[in-house]
């Protein structure tokens, strides 16, 4: 068969957003699926060049590395507040911050809470991979009952350890969010889900529709100690059943935005 | 502009606003509130972001980001909520960013009460926060040199892209006093080439205070020294009363110094040869001074509303060529001048050494006072 006449065409490129260097990340982890959809969803948007990012402390400590957009960095766990302070001085611009579990769920439960309840326009990527990934796999707010970790290292006791924390759910009872999302990583399938919400949640910011997060379930194999396949299959069996996937807070307007 | 009869906190404040404070940060503490209460009314009036944050670290935090923009901004809180304060401090130090404190000090150390202090002289002056760094730290003594200070910060803190710290006890913030505002000033239209903004098409801006890499961290720490010689060759500030004749030094900042200068007065009709050295910038402290009067001077007196941490400023310059003696008043009780008058004549009286710590010499005798 003769292919002739087809003129070429790129399907598939690095997105402007994306900085084209080596990620520090582990293979198999989801952060630099996470970072591209963010990356593909502000280029989509022409959002780009109008951008500011926080980078928040974890694995994702050097993510303004990986993007071409302005960066800065935040203290651990006050990424939401120092972009309330870059949002309130630049409210034409786009805000996001990129957090992780312990980051945001833990060490940074006042500031995520204070800027939902102000209904702050600002964009929440949040990385939920069920343990501190940066230090080595502690346990972390969002590990699950029984889960072993580095530092619960017979399997998380609820009776001693508690439970974890149910980050969207908590966050969609605040008047004052306006999209609070959870989607996953596993599997292209929600990796194309994952980035629809990624865009509404910065179409929310764009017009100006107050606070929106999406919670992205994401694999740690390295601290998880499996290999990239199996641990997208244990996020599947065990995590969606205690963080299920689904939208917990669309206001009104949103609501209107998404139709 | 005529003066007025007008609050410490509000006048900081209002000063700050005219300063061009493009956005506030803050969470209500006493004695500082009315500062915070003042901008929640006057900044959304003219189209300027106020934000009453969810803590201390999160205001903060808040400054961190908004400095980043290069904007003029601030927040301001008092000892415990400071403390809350010291690893935001650190972060916009290790970043580089221009941000302005106001710290209006009461008793401690912990809740404490809301009396006037100066407990936080260690806390602000000598760091607080982690690694190596400065603030520059202004010290008023009048609701109106807080006004007039305030409105330095700003332009000291872009001057040198650093933290300043306007340092002032309760009484300060507390007292009505007349003073003459600043007029309004136009918000700054130039912002600096290093703060994000989004990068329109063009190179990114990153601003962050991680460097993994030891050898360029110890780069940037002596970036930030060399920067700090500069600040301590050209921004040392103080005022001297009665000291071109003076045989005895009092040496008292803020409120103290205030009370002091009283005290030194009544000491001028006794026929006394007392002067006093009011530090303005606690940090970079007043060296020069101190030191040219280390050679002049028979005798020191440091006075403060603490158990004299600037004391132990002031005995590094001085190094025991000549006694220094201490007087202070701590948890927010406010000396008389009557009290640094009697110190005085002590001094004048004698018997004077250089040996042992003068801190001892007074907690002996306090302990007789009040214990």
């Amino acid at each position: 068969m003769v292919m002739a006449d087809v003129p070429a065409k790129i399907v598939y490129e690095r997105p402007e957003a994306l900085d084209p260097r080596v990620t520090h990340y582990c293979p198999g982890c989801t952060h630099g699926v996470a970072h591209r959809l963010v990356a593909e969803v502000l280029d989509e948007m022409g959002e780009t060049g109008n951008t500011i990012g926080v980078a928040s402390v974890g694995c994702s400590v050097f993510a303004y590395n990986y993007f071409n957009i302005d960066f800065v960095e935040a203290a651990h766990g006050r990424a939401p507040a120092m972009a309330t302070g870059i949002k309130r001085v630049y409210p034409d611009r786009t805000v996001f911050t990129y957090q992780g579990d312990g980051d945001l769920a833990s060490i940074g439960m006042g500031e995520i809470v204070g800027a939902a309840s102000r209904g702050e326009g600002i964009t929440v990527i949040f990385i939920n991979n069920a343990n501190y990934g940066m230090t080595g796999g502690q346990m972390a707010p969002t590990t699950l009952p029984g889960q072993k970790t580095s530092s619960s290292p017979t399997g998380r006791d609820t009776k001693r350890q508690g439970y974890p924390i149910q980050t969207a759910e908590m966050l969609s009872t605040l008047e004052g969010s306006s999209y609070i999302v959870r989607r996953s990583l596993h599997s292209s399938r929600e990796i194309r889900r994952a980035k629809q919400a990624i865009r509404t949640a910065f179409e929310v910011q764009k017009h100006g529709l107050g606070f929106s997060l999406v919670e992205l379930l994401s694999t740690c194999p390295t601290n998880w100690g499996m290999s990239a396949a199996q641990s997208r299959d244990w996020l599947e069996e065990r995590m969606l059943p205690y963080y299920p996937l689904g939208d917990y807070k669309v206001s009104p307007a949103v609501a209107e935005l998404k139709k | 502009m005529a003066k007025e009869l007008i609050k410490g906190n509000t006048a900081v404040a209002e000063a700050a606003l005219r300063a061009g404070l493009e956005a506030y940060f803050g969470y209500p503490i006493t004695p500082q509130t009315e500062l915070l209460e003042h901008l929640s009314a006057r900044m959304p009036e003219i189209g300027r972001p106020f934000v009453q944050a969810e803590s201390e670290l999160g205001a903060i935090n808040m400054v961190y980001g908004a400095a980043c923009t290069g904007k003029r901004v601030m927040t301001s809180s008092s000892s415990p909520g400071v403390s809350l304060m010291m690893e935001g401090l650190s972060y916009i130090a290790g970043t580089e960013v221009p941000a302005v404190l106001v710290d209006v000090v009461r008793g401690g150390p912990g809740l404490g009460n809301i009396a006037p202090a100066q407990g936080d002289y260690n806390q602000i002056v000598h760091g607080g926060g982690h690694g190596d760094y400065h603030m520059l730290v202004l010290a008023p003594a009048s609701v109106q040199e807080a006004v007039d200070l305030t409105v330095l910060a700003f332009d000291l803190a872009e001057k040198y892209r650093h933290l300043v710290a306007v340092l002032m006890d309760g009484s300060i913030g507390q007292m009505m006093e007349p003073a003459e505002l600043p007029p309004m000033q136009p918000m700054k239209t130039d912002i600096p080439d290093w703060a994000v903004r989004g990068t329109d098409g063009g190179e990114k801006r990153v601003l962050t205070s991680i460097n993994l890499d030891p050898p360029a961290q110890e780069v940037m720490n002596l970036r930030l020294m060399k920067r700090w010689q500069e600040i301590e060759k050209n921004e040392v500030r103080y005022k001297g009363y009665y000291l071109d004749d003076a045989e005895y030094v009092v040496v008292g900042f803020g409120t103290a110094g205030r009370i002091s200068l009283s005290a030194v007065r009544a000491a001028r009709e006794k026929g006394i040869k007392v002067g006093l050295l009011r530090p303005i910038t606690l940090a970079p402290f007043p060296n020069d001074i101190l030191d040219e009067l280390s050679e002049k001077a028979k005798a020191f007196l440091v006075v403060e509303m603490n158990s004299g941490q600037m004391l132990e400023d002031v005995r590094l310059v001085v190094r025991g060529r000549k006694p220094v003696e201490f007087f202070g008043r701590m948890g927010g009780v406010v000396p008389y001048p009557d009290e640094v008058l009697t110190e005085i004549k002590r001094l004048v009286d004698g018997p004077l050494t250089t040996e042992g710590h003068p801190r001892d010499r007074w907690l002996a005798r306090l302990s007789e006072t009040i214990g």
